[in-house]
């Protein structure tokens, strides 16, 4: 009952976070001061960052730009390869939740593609496209359909036996039944699906905009990283997690409207 | 012919080896607006026979018919109202029955397709609700939704299965008595089943007991005779009314209930006997061992099916 009481004073929800925010920070300035030298504590990292963070959208040069505008082209190129994995996934996970024979034939290919990591088809996009961009796109694409294709799969596979009564019963033809039954049965799983997808496409452009050195938040981490300023790279790391929090957020706001 | 002949139906579950009847050689004949409640311990098989009929399941053995056509699979020919509503939550009241309407009177004009379901909707007293989810409303009227869109889709027979069951007492009669006149008013050919004798009584103009599973089947069939409509209140002192639930009673718990069967089964019980704790432990030295008994136990039981 005590502990219930002490975290229930007015105004937990913001000065609980800032709390730990600080001990992080505190325990940051100790890292940096006392054990690696090289790491810039967070005082240098602010001063470091902050034309980058004030105009955010200032293009002084090619490889120098506002962070979010950084953003900005890795969200694009996000929203390029998510939107193929949505176009891509839902319609192998509807097949595979209901088809049986389609299930048996493709699962284990599907289980044995989606342990892949994003290092490991970049390569190949290069190959495939030549270009850097669209290496990107294919590689996010790839990476990000897994979680849709199965969660897709799992919620045809729990419609409950009434609803596919009701489709019976009243002869629903095979398009009406999809519209009408499937996939309004399906959408809160199919939802789930689509946020852990956005999730891993976050993740996986930082890494192909690393390799491909295309300009984004991940190329300019790398390039920084090469020019020896060590604050931007803190500053690339916050922006990432940050915006990648932001897009979790959207999607379950999103999703929870499908659930209730 | 009957409108709705039943022949020598059986049904069971399961592969051979495990395999079990759940009905065995139903008879049944239904004539064409008739009203004909079945009632039966829970598990008995009513939902497997309802489902026979509506063709959402096929039969192993014999035939069933519905003006002269056997029945291969469910069509809107025969409305069915399940006992958990089978009602899409992403539809509102409206829109759950015109999908039933608009599937079956699939020429007629949209706006009389429209002016149709409205007219179920307000049959069933549910005009204010009908713009909600069902997620939004009670048993009761989802129940009353259910019913609606079997009735809109204006099918030669209307099987019931226990649609009443899963309400409260109160909810319940008054769903009753809503169906009785809904029935009064068309006259449609209804299967009802049910496991509340009372209820297949006063709603019905026969009514038959399905005996205990596995392995039910149908007992005599008992004609009510009672005028309708039918006086709630009044039926309870009608001595008709208590003979014919006296009957059905009777067979239920008796000729019907009273199915026993002898199974031999094989007890793996656990291989080990249970140790004396009042026999102190003498040293930390010597380490208890477990008692061990090689054997299977066989065990011949009786019982209440």
């Amino acid at each position: 009952m005590i502990t219930n009481r002490r975290s229930e004073f007015k105004l937990d929800w913001l000065i609980l976070p800032l709390l730990g925010a600080v001990f992080v920070l505190l325990l940051w300035q100790i890292a940096s001061t006392m054990w690696s030298k090289d790491l810039p504590g967070p005082l240098r990292t602010w001063n470091a960052s902050k034309p980058y963070l004030v105009k955010p959208f200032e293009k002084r040069g090619e490889l120098d730009q506002g962070i979010l505008r950084f953003a900005w082209y890795s969200l694009l190129l996000v929203a390029k390869g998510y939107a193929i994995a949505l176009l891509i996934g839902t319609p192998i996970g509807f097949m595979l939740g209901l088809s049986k024979f389609f299930a048996k034939s493709f699962d284990p290919i599907v289980q044995i593609l989606r342990p892949v990591s994003p290092l490991a088809w970049l390569p190949l996009g290069l190959v495939l496209f030549q270009k850097s961009q669209p290496a990107a796109v294919f590689t996010i694409a790839i990476c990000a359909m897994w979680p849709t294709v199965l969660n897709t799969a799992v919620g045809v596979r729990s419609i409950p036996q009434d609803y596919l009564n009701v489709a019976r019963v009243l002869k629903l033809s095979r398009s009406k039944t999809l519209f009408k039954v499937l996939i309004p049965a399906t959408l809160p799983y199919m939802f789930t699906g689509f946020r852990l997808s956005l999730g891993i496409a976050w993740l996986v452009i930082v890494a192909a905009e690393m390799l491909t050195g295309s300009p984004g938040v991940g190329g300019f981490l790398w390039q920084e990283y090469n020019a020896l300023i060590y604050e931007h790279i803190i500053l690339c790391i916050l922006t990432i997690g940050v915006i990648g929090f932001i897009l979790d957020r959207l999607m379950s706001l999103v999703e929870r409207r499908f659930k209730s | 012919m009957a409108f709705l002949e039943l022949k020598a139906v059986s049904k069971g579950f399961g592969s051979n080896g495990s395999r079990s009847e759940v009905i065995e050689d139903i008879n049944l004949e239904i004539e064409r607006g008739e009203f004909v409640a079945i009632v039966g311990y829970s598990g008995a098989g009513k939902t497997t026979l309802i489902s026979l009929i509506a063709g959402l399941i096929k039969p192993d053995a014999g035939t069933i018919t519905l003006n002269g056509l056997e029945i291969t699979d469910p069509g809107p020919d025969r409305g069915i109202v399940f006992q958990n509503y089978s009602l899409l939550p992403w539809l509102s009241v409206f829109e759950n029955i015109y999908l039933a309407v608009d599937q079956v009177f699939c020429n007629w004009a949209p706006a009389r397709k429209q002016q149709h379901t409205e007219k179920y909707i307000a049959m069933v007293n549910l005009t204010p609700a009908r713009d909600k989810r069902p997620g939004e409303l009670s048993g009761g009227m989802r129940q009353r939704v259910s019913v609606a869109r079997a009735l809109a889709m204006d099918p030669q027979i209307l099987l019931l299965d226990e649609p009443l069951s899963a309400l409260d007492a109160i909810t319940r009669s008054t769903l009753q008595d809503e169906i009785g006149r809904i029935w009064e008013q068309d006259r449609k050919t209804v299967v009802l089943i049910t496991n509340d004798v009372d209820e297949g009584i006063y709603l019905s103009d026969r009514i038959i007991p399905l005996s205990a599973g596995p392995g039910a089947t149908l007992g005599p069939s008992i004609a009510i005779d009672m005028a309708r409509p039918r006086d709630r209140r009044a039926v309870n002192h009608n001595p008709r009314f208590r003979q014919i639930r006296r009957e059905i009673i009777d067979y239920l718990l008796g000729v019907g209930g009273k199915k026993r069967a002898t199974v031999t089964r094989k007890l793996f019980l656990p291989d080990i006997e249970p140790e004396d704790l009042s026999v102190p432990r003498n040293t930390s030295s010597s380490r208890r061992r477990p008692i061990r008994r090689r054997e299977i136990k066989k065990e011949t039981v009786e019982i209440n099916s």
